[in-house]
């Protein structure tokens, strides 16, 4: 068959493919903008296919209210694979919702029953305020990245071979897995105290395992931590709930890494 | 005479860049800060221009429309980086990584340009390693790598499946730090609208606060063009929701020639369409052909009781199964580069052999039973076991496999509902990246003094056809170690221009533009969404100016999106209002370019009477059915100019493609 009749019969098809529907029943914050009350509405959404992603549910709401005329749900988003760090969404009460290790954009609707309401909120706190609906504004994260979370080599190429200084596999291994942060925040809106302690651990982290970042270590994890301090952010009672909803399954181990660095930090500033 | 001025220099090949970039003029340090550069754009590409520009003392002003620059669509780049670095010790140079480019471009790409990237990508790897990018390591503490299409040698460098992540996060960084610094101004949530000229200069954009909906007027000495590919024309691609063409549009609008629209890559690994609310589709990185062999059963029969759910694939024997890319091309196996790749997947599912449950049988396994063995019996015997059992030999082989591309894994099962390492994946052809872009020359200057195109955008590395792990090594290497030399010869022009003002009658006529453009939308009334437009767009596009392309669909496809954009303009409705975050209206303001971009591609690809690369015109094939190139005739880069609404009425115009360092030849990957 040619590949002109394939696309149109593919989709045409796999509305019968698709494994399931479920109808569904959404209460979501709906705000105007940053200086407006905000409040939950109620929206029933049917055929919804449980092969969807939760973003995807959601377009398919934006459409049928475009075709109401009503305005659209705002909500961020770009790469649709977990990686961007650009969704967010509180579903149920939970950062990125009840699946383990997804962000938003990856989580599927086979996770939700028919029938079901699901209440979808902003990520809330005080550093990231609501910008519209459930979007709100966390550059707040890329100014405790400005004070810091960078190694200080200009970029013109002409450092020494990159093979020059061998590191052990396990610290590089360690290095990355505290840089597969996203930078979503869901650990600041999962914590009690709005703290954006794991964030800013893994960034800390990344570098204190590798020797590129010793050099500037203390000014690194003093600079990052005053600013997130000045960002609003909460302290760190050690609940964990951060790291329960990372996506990325940051560990808690990086926060202790972290005031480790401080405390080194701050006896050697003295 | 051509109005295209490559201004490739003189030289031997391998001489021509440094003897080059010795001769380019510069401007004293004093200077600098007296010049404003915007960047247009924070992927790769802008990043690291940004950042060494800000590092040079120049103000920079850079954009980008999502709420932080660490988002740029690369950060979604999956299996690694090349580098001619030959660390592997398995006869790799800079020549050749130029060589293979080229002939991976299908000969469609500069000799120059190509040998300066494979110049300078053992200086990206350097880099990255001294900004603390997290590379994979090997057991010594060493860097390492990997086999991607295209190649015989191991040249790429990773980090698990999420390179792109770890290269872009190395370049925020350093764009971060300048920020903090104050060298650099960021405007995240902001688009560029378009472009302002003043005595045929670029010297300014109209940028849209995507959150307050104010249009800005910005100036600038120099504007750099970052902005990404522009896959999403079909809709359905493996490109983030937002990405799109519209920067590079309206330059091409104010005078950019845009070079070869009709070159797009469709990747061979991607998970196949789910269902018709499907948003985007999601690549499987081609490094997983390292490790996974693809094949559909030999048998018909198989493929229909599969597709009837009675068979499951671990049920077909081995010697019932079709390797078709190691059977077609032995010399290079499942590491054809892309274009084979997903032309030979189309083949087998067009003969019927395709395996997924539906009339079209779009789909082929990708296995790797064969490589969990392999590594798990390596694995045991490296740790003194050696009589393993089957058992913990494949624990121990699915732990290798977890340890290379567990998040692809992950993200497939998340997506599909099955589970990889114990059944198949089931993938299929995607778009997936764009090698035509704003045309420039050497110095990736547009046609528009003043105004230059990196990443992505630009059309100049890749020729027909881009190898696996060299648009995150051209983006870096364009933003890095190219524009900081070219945009600083330029600008030694400039130093005494003093300030741009943005009260002049030029600003005026841009901002009017984009105010008459999002006042339209607003007030037009229509009755359907932007996406239903998108989607009719992508329909058309993939399935006639898509993997195969024939002169009678080339020509329905003009006549369609000329009826398509009509009806876009008159129907469509746009809610909500231009002062507020609204994203239906920059959805509007996006699909608006890609139809007229995807009305241009079909032109470009009706008016290339052959086949090369990704660009498969059905007419020109051999018996086998690989691509025929006509190199007599169609040996150039096709660069239109825009003259007005009418995309019919654009004019071409050819830069003739010299080759002197490599002998041009048919492309054989047997
Ligand atoms: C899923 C996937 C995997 C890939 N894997 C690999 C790989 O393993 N190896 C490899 O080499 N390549 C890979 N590629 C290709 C590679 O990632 C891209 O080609 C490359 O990252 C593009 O970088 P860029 O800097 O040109 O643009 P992008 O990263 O797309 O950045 C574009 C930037 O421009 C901004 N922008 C766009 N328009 C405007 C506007 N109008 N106003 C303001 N800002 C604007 C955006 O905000 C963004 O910051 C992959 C691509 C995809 C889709
Ligand atoms: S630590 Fe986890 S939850 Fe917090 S920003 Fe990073 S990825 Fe998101
Ligand atoms: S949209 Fe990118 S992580 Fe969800």
């Amino acid at each position: 068959m040619g590949l002109t009749n394939a696309y149109c019969l593919m989709t045409k098809n796999l509305k019968k493919m698709a494994s399931k529907t479920i109808n569904i029943n959404l209460k979501i914050w709906r705000q105007k903008n940053a200086n407006s009350k905000g409040s939950m509405e109620t929206y029933k959404l049917d055929n919804v296919s449980t092969d969807s992603s939760f973003l995807e549910m959601l377009d398919q709401l934006n459409e049928q209210l475009i075709n109401e005329r009503q305005e659209p749900i705002a909500f961020d988003h770009d790469c649709r694979e977990g990686i961007c760090g650009m969704c967010s969404l509180f579903i149920n009460g939970e950062a990125h919702g009840p699946d383990r290790a997804v962000t938003t954009c990856q989580l599927h609707m086979r996770k939700f029953k028919d029938g079901e309401t699901i209440f979808v909120e902003p990520f809330r706190a005080k550093a990231f305020p609501v910008i519209k609906d459930l979007v709100v504004d966390r550059s707040s994260f890329d100014r405790i990245q400005q004070a810091g979370g960078f190694v200080s080599v200009n970029t013109s190429g002409r450092t020494m071979d990159a093979n020059a200084i061998p590191i052990p596999k396990h610290d590089a291994d360690k290095a990355f897995e505290a840089a597969a942060c996203i930078g979503c925040g869901a650990c600041v809106a999962s914590c009690v105290n709005a703290s954006a302690m794991l964030f800013v651990a893994a960034k800390v982290s990344q570098y204190a395992l590798l020797p590129q970042g010793k050099v500037e270590a203390r000014d690194r994890v003093l600079n990052m931590v005053r600013t997130m301090d000045e960002e609003g952010f909460g302290n760190c009672t050690n609940t964990g709930a951060c790291a329960v909803e990372c996506p990325k399954e940051i560990s808690l181990e990086n926060i202790a890494r972290m005031n480790r660095e401080y405390l080194k930090g701050m006896l050697s500033a003295e | 005479m051509s109005i295209l001025d490559s201004k490739i220099p003189e030289g031997h090949i391998s001489q021509k860049w440094t003897d080059y970039k010795d001769h380019l003029k510069l401007v004293a340090p004093n200077n600098r800060p007296k010049i404003d550069v915007i960047v247009v754009g924070t992927g790769l590409a802008g990043s690291s221009a940004a950042a060494s520009l800000g590092e040079m003392g120049y103000n920079v002003k850079a954009f980008c429309f999502q709420d932080s620059p660490r988002r740029a669509h690369s950060i979604a780049a999956q299996g690694g980086i090349n580098a001619a670095k030959n660390y592997q010790n398995d006869g790799d140079s800079v020549f050749r990584l130029f060589y293979d480019t080229i002939k991976g471009g299908d000969y469609r790409a500069r000799e120059a340009n190509v040998h300066r990237l494979a110049e300078v990508s053992g200086n990206i790897i350097d880099q990255c390693v001294a900004q603390g990018v997290p590379f994979a390591r090997e057991y010594g503490g060493l860097l390492d790598n990997r086999s991607f299409g295209g190649t015989q040698v191991q040249r790429t460098f990773y980090a698990a499946g999420q390179t792109g992540q770890q290269l872009l996060l190395g370049a925020y960084s350093a764009l971060s730090r300048q920020i903090g610094l104050g060298r650099v101004k960021m405007y995240n949530r902001h688009e560029m609208l378009d472009i302002v000229k003043v005595d045929g200069k670029a010297r300014g954009i109209i940028a849209r606060n995507l959150v307050t909906g104010e249009i800005e007027r910005h100036s600038a000495h120099a504007v750099i063009i970052a902005s990404g590919g522009y896959g999403n024309v079909y809709f359905l691609s493996t490109n983030a929701m937002g990405s799109n063409v519209t920067a590079a549009w309206k330059i091409h609008k104010q005078g950019a020639l845009f070079a070869n629209p009709c070159y797009v890559q469709i990747h061979p690994t991607c998970i196949p369409v789910h269902g018709t609310n499907q948003s985007k589709l999601t690549l499987m990185s081609e490094s997983l052909r390292n490790s996974g062999r693809i094949w559909v059963p030999k048998k018909k029969e198989d493929a229909e009781a599969i597709r009837a759910g009675k068979l499951k694939p671990t049920q077909i024997a081995e010697e019932d199964r079709d390797y078709y890319l190691e059977r077609r091309y032995p010399a290079f196996g499942n590491l054809v580069p892309r274009d084979v790749a997903s032309r030979a997947a189309k083949e087998r599912c067009d003969a019927g052999y395709g395996i997924e449950a539906n009339d079209t049988n779009e789909g082929v396994y990708l296995d790797f039973s064969s490589e969990i063995k392999s590594k798990g019996k390596q694995a045991a015997y490296a740790a003194g076991n050696h009589n393993a059992s089957e058992e913990e030999i494949i624990a121990l082989g699915k732990k290798w496999v977890e340890s290379k591309y567990g998040n692809l894994f992950q993200m497939y099962e998340k997506i599909t509902d099955e589970n990889p390492y114990e059944t198949p994946m089931k993938i299929y052809p995607a778009v997936h990246y764009t090698m035509g872009g704003v045309w420039v020359d050497y110095n990736l200057q547009s046609t528009i003094p003043g105004c230059f195109v990196a990443g992505e955008a630009n059309f100049s590395d890749h020729g027909a056809n881009r190898l696996g792990a060299s648009a995150l090594m051209q983006g870096l290497a364009d933003g890095y170690f190219v524009l900081p030399y070219t945009v600083s010869d330029y600008l030694a022009n400039e130093i005494r221009t003093g300030a741009i003002p943005t009260n002049t009658a030029e600003f005026d006529a841009a901002e009017q533009r984009v105010k008459d453009q999002i006042n339209k939308f607003l007030n037009n009334n229509g009755t359907k969404s932007v996406d239903f437009f998108h989607k009719k767009l992508g329909l058309i596009m993939w399935n006639k100016v898509g993997m195969g392309r024939n002169e009678q669909g080339l020509k329905e496809a003009i006549e369609e999106i000329g009826a398509l954009k009509a009806e876009f303009h008159n129907n469509v409705f746009v809610p909500g209002s231009a002062d507020e975050l609204n994203p239906e209206l920059e959805k509007a303001i996006r699909v608006a370019d890609f139809i007229e971009l995807g009305h241009l591609m079909a032109i470009d690809a009706l008016q290339r009477k052959e086949s090369c690369g990704g660009h498969f015109r059905e007419e020109y094939q051999d018996a086998e059915g690989e691509t025929l190139r006509d190199d007599e005739n169609f040996k150039f880069a096709g660069a239109w100019e825009y003259k007005g609404d009418d995309i019919n009425q654009e004019v071409l115009h050819k830069e003739e493609l010299k080759y002197e360092f490599i002998k041009i030849a048919a492309r054989n990957y047997k």
